[in-house]
């Protein structure tokens, strides 16, 4: 055994555990919310330019999106036609929860670009937001008409993840 | 159009680097002096054309261009210009292009100062780094491309992760790779070296400097990084031995068992095969540090940008790059034996032990940085490793390796008496003595059980380091920057210990839940809330508090910690308030809102802690003065 040989050795050793690693790394631009498959987070809030508070349970046997937003997002703001689209086709409502936003910028956002959400619970010190695990906006969740957490889109949405994602799932394909 | 100039001057920049490494290590091979000596101007091509993709991207930055995806996602246009600029490596893509610039760089350097090497040698040595360039960009260009437009082009950018915004951090990433990227021409001298099956006492010359200044860069980084850590996580503590630190720590370690083994090879002609292997580990490790914390294989609050697939492209490469030298090694190093003896308290054996500890040292922080990876690996389960670890490891073989340092820097080549430094060394001792029981007695109270003997071997060292300049100044001997390079950094090295040794034992701290008005104490200290109140920075706001600390019931410092609220990224931000003393530091952090207006207040005392980066800083300004020697030079000066 030559002993010059040893260092190579464990360098390929070394290398066959990385390589192990590298698979079972989890790829952080997807990371995949613990909440899939549970219950979504309960939450009342009140509800943007009004006095009534909404809460999260009043969609119960309803498929329903929760768009996290807010105007300071410049990645809201070219998802904003795809949500629009989403609304005029009416397959599923979009609760838009406003996130750490001024409530006048936001009113007038939506009156500039048009106003895709069923209802806006304003979440102005961002604690559902933390409930959910939000990372960053934009942010879409799917919830299904047992109240369960589908799926979670991290990002603007785009025509691509909302036909081969959203769409299946809402139609009991997937 | 700026922007695809740039990217078309990376493309470049990689034919450049192809034919730098196609000429250089075939060249020689081939005996063809035309192309050896077309090495150099590819080297100058490279180093140009790069340069232009790095500016074409600060400029992008600096004009706000938001149609470049990377500028869109770490830049804003509220950012100050100095973090518009650092935002240029606040990511993966820039720091790859820094990385490509000053690995260039140093190629640049190596072509300039190299006219006194052997042609073919000189050659070899650019080939190797060629190569690596060629790594480097064809990873940036493949999977990590800067220029990379996003259209539409978004009203604004989504800033700069507010960590990163802080005038330490824009100088860490360029100093900590021209540390990392420095080893890169070690690890090249020694392949060409490899290559040519020749190693001689007259190689490890040319190699000594080259190796102190990359040692010093890192260190240097190192040290900045372990300073923006304390005053801006809020933490409070300089070191975590957090992956992304170890994976900076080791070719530090490695650099620096390096540094004294090469001196062993100048001196004496031993220790070949063994320099070799540091030279090559030194490099490797630096590389394993990019793909740790690019890949996302360990995850840690540093690794910002992390993407198996990019993961799989820097294992690939360091297949490539370390797996291609350790064979080389395996094949060659046993042409390169070195046959000479050496007796028992020769500084060749302390210069073995010294490499001993730190290898081993080195061992027990990659064991523990690799561990969570192993157990995850093996499907052991999730498995997290602190200081609980890593400190008694680490203590281990280097409490004895400091001891080491104080007596053997006095040892002889060859010879195993310690000659008339022995008294000297006693001296020292004595000295370091009186010291700790000065510090421990009077100064402090409540020493712990590492405390004395952490005093002792570090006041030791660094009166030891004084001993052989106290003596030469008496006999009016001078003194070369070789010795005077060493001196510094060996005491600044006991100095470091010292205060390490008092930060660790003397520290009060205590997290306080506190309301405007209300007080409370950590051990002698008095901290009161005088006032919270908000205030607006550039791209943020902030609530400001004020806190005034008394000691016995004087007051001593009025602190103003911050708790900051990034708009753009929406990011919570601690800024700490620091009182810095010359004997302490006074440390306030606004913790969790807990409610009905009080805080958490996190209070520390620290003792001596600004020394511990300000010995990191002398040691690496001993190790700059040390290759300004003029021995280096000579053949230089005679061609």
């Amino acid at each position: 055994m030559n002993r010059f040989l040893l260092p190579a050795g464990i360098f390929a050793a070394l290398v066959a555990l990385l390589f192990v690693g590298i698979q079972r790394a989890p790829n952080k631009s997807v990371i995949a919310s613990p909440l899939i498959g549970k219950p979504a987070p309960q939450f009342e809030l009140p509800v943007l330019g009004s006095a009534e508070t909404f809460a999260n349970e009043s969609m119960g046997g309803r498929w329903y999106l929760l768009n996290v937003w807010g105007t300071w997002c410049a990645e809201c703001r070219r998802e904003h036609d795809m949500l629009l689209e989403i609304a005029s086709r009416g397959e599923v409502p979009i609760v838009g929860l406003n996130w750490k936003d001024d409530p006048a910028a936001a009113q007038q956002w939506l009156e500039q670009l048009g106003n895709p959400y069923v209802i806006i619970p304003a979440d102005r010190e961002g604690r559902v937001a933390i409930d959910w695990g939000v990372y960053g906006a934009p942010e879409t969740f799917l919830i299904d008409d047992r109240g369960i957490v589908r799926y979670k889109h991290v990002g603007a949405l785009h025509p691509l993840a909302w036909e081969s994602e959203f769409l299946p799932r809402i139609r009991g394909v997937k | 159009m700026i922007v695809e100039l740039g990217h078309f001057a990376l493309v470049l920049a990689l034919l450049a680097a192809l034919s730098q490494s196609f000429f250089g290590l075939v060249g020689p091979a081939k005996g063809q002096a035309s192309w050896m000596a077309a090495v150099r101007p590819a080297v100058y091509a490279q180093f140009a054309l790069t340069s232009v993709a790095l500016a074409a991207l600060v400029y992008a930055f600096v004009q706000n261009d938001f149609s470049v995806l990377y500028v869109a996602s770490n830049s804003n246009s509220a950012l100050p210009l100095l973090y518009r600029v650092s935002a240029v490596w606040g990511a993966h893509e820039g720091s790859l292009l820094l990385w490509s610039w000053i690995l260039v760089g140093w190629a640049l350097a190596v072509a300039l100062l190299s006219r006194s090497l052997p042609v073919e040698f000189a050659a070899r040595v650019l080939g190797v780094m060629g190569l690596i360039s060629v790594g480097f960009l064809l990873f940036t260009l493949a999977t990590s491309n800067p220029f990379e437009r996003l259209w539409p082009a978004p009203p604004d950018g989504r800033d700069l992760n507010p960590l990163l915004q802080d005038p330490a951090l824009a100088a860490h990433p360029p100093m900590l790779y021209a540390g990392y990227v420095g080893f890169a021409v070690a690890f090249a001298f020694a392949c060409a070296a490899m290559i040519e099956g020749k190693l001689d006492q007259q190689w490890a010359r040319w190699m000594r400097p080259w190796t102190t200044v990359a040692w010093a860069f890192l260190t240097v980084g190192i040290g900045l990084g372990s300073w923006w850590a304390y005053y801006e996580l809020g933490w409070g503590g300089y070191w975590f031995w957090d992956p992304v630190e170890n994976a900076s720590f080791m070719p530090w370690l490695i650099g620096t068992a390096l540094i004294h083994s090469l001196a062993v090879t100048e001196k004496r002609g031993l220790f070949k095969s063994w320099t070799l292997l540091l030279a090559i580990l030194a490099f490797s490790l630096s590389l394993l540090g990019t793909f740790l914390v690019r890949s996302g294989v360990l995850v840690s609050v540093h690794s910002f940008a992390a993407d198996p697939t990019r993961g799989l492209f820097i294992l690939a490469f360091l297949v490539v790059v370390i797996g291609g030298a350790l064979t080389l090694y395996a094949w060659r190093a046993p042409v390169l034996k070195s046959n000479a003896g050496f007796e028992f308290t020769s500084r060749e054996s302390f210069l073995l032990f010294n490499n001993i500890l730190l290898v081993v040292a080195t061992a027990a922080v990659f064991a523990g940085t690799m561990a969570p990876l192993i157990a995850d690996s093996l499907g052991l389960g999730t498995l997290s490793v602190g200081r609980q670890y890593f400190d008694p490891v680490f203590l281990l073989p280097t409490l004895p390796l400091i001891a080491l340092a104080a007596v053997g820097s006095h040892s002889l080549w060859k010879k195993g008496r310690l000659r008339e430094r022995r008294t000297g060394i006693l001296v020292a001792l004595g000295a370091a003595a009186l010291l700790t029981a000065v510090l421990v007695l009077a100064v402090w109270e409540g020493a712990k059980v590492l405390t004395p003997i952490g005093f002792l071997v570090g006041g030791w060292l660094l009166f030891s380091a004084l001993v052989d300049p106290i003596d030469r100044w008496r006999r009016r001997l001078s003194m070369t920057p070789a010795i005077l390079g060493m001196t510094i950094a060996h005491a600044s090295l006991g100095f470091f210990v010292i205060s390490v040794t008092a930060v660790e034992s003397y520290t009060r701290e205590r997290d306080i839940a506190l309301a405007v008005g209300e007080s409370g104490t950590v051990g002698e200290f008095k901290y009161e809330l005088r006032s919270l109140e908000f205030v607006e920075g550039p791209n943020y706001d902030a609530l400001r508090g004020e806190i005034a600390v008394s000691e016995s019931g004087v007051p001593i410092s009025l602190l103003h910690p911050e708790k900051r609220n990034y708009w753009v990224q929406r990011q919570q931000m601690t800024e700490a308030g620091i009182d810095m003393q010359w004997s302490r530091d006074v440390f306030a952090a606004l913790g969790e809102d807990l409610g009905a207006g009080r805080w958490s207040v996190r209070a520390q005392v620290r003792p001596l802690i600004n020394y511990v980066w300000l010995a990191a800083l002398l040691m690496a300004i001993g190790g700059i003065v040390a290759a300004l020697d003029r021995r280096y030079r000579r053949r230089g000066e005679a061609t």
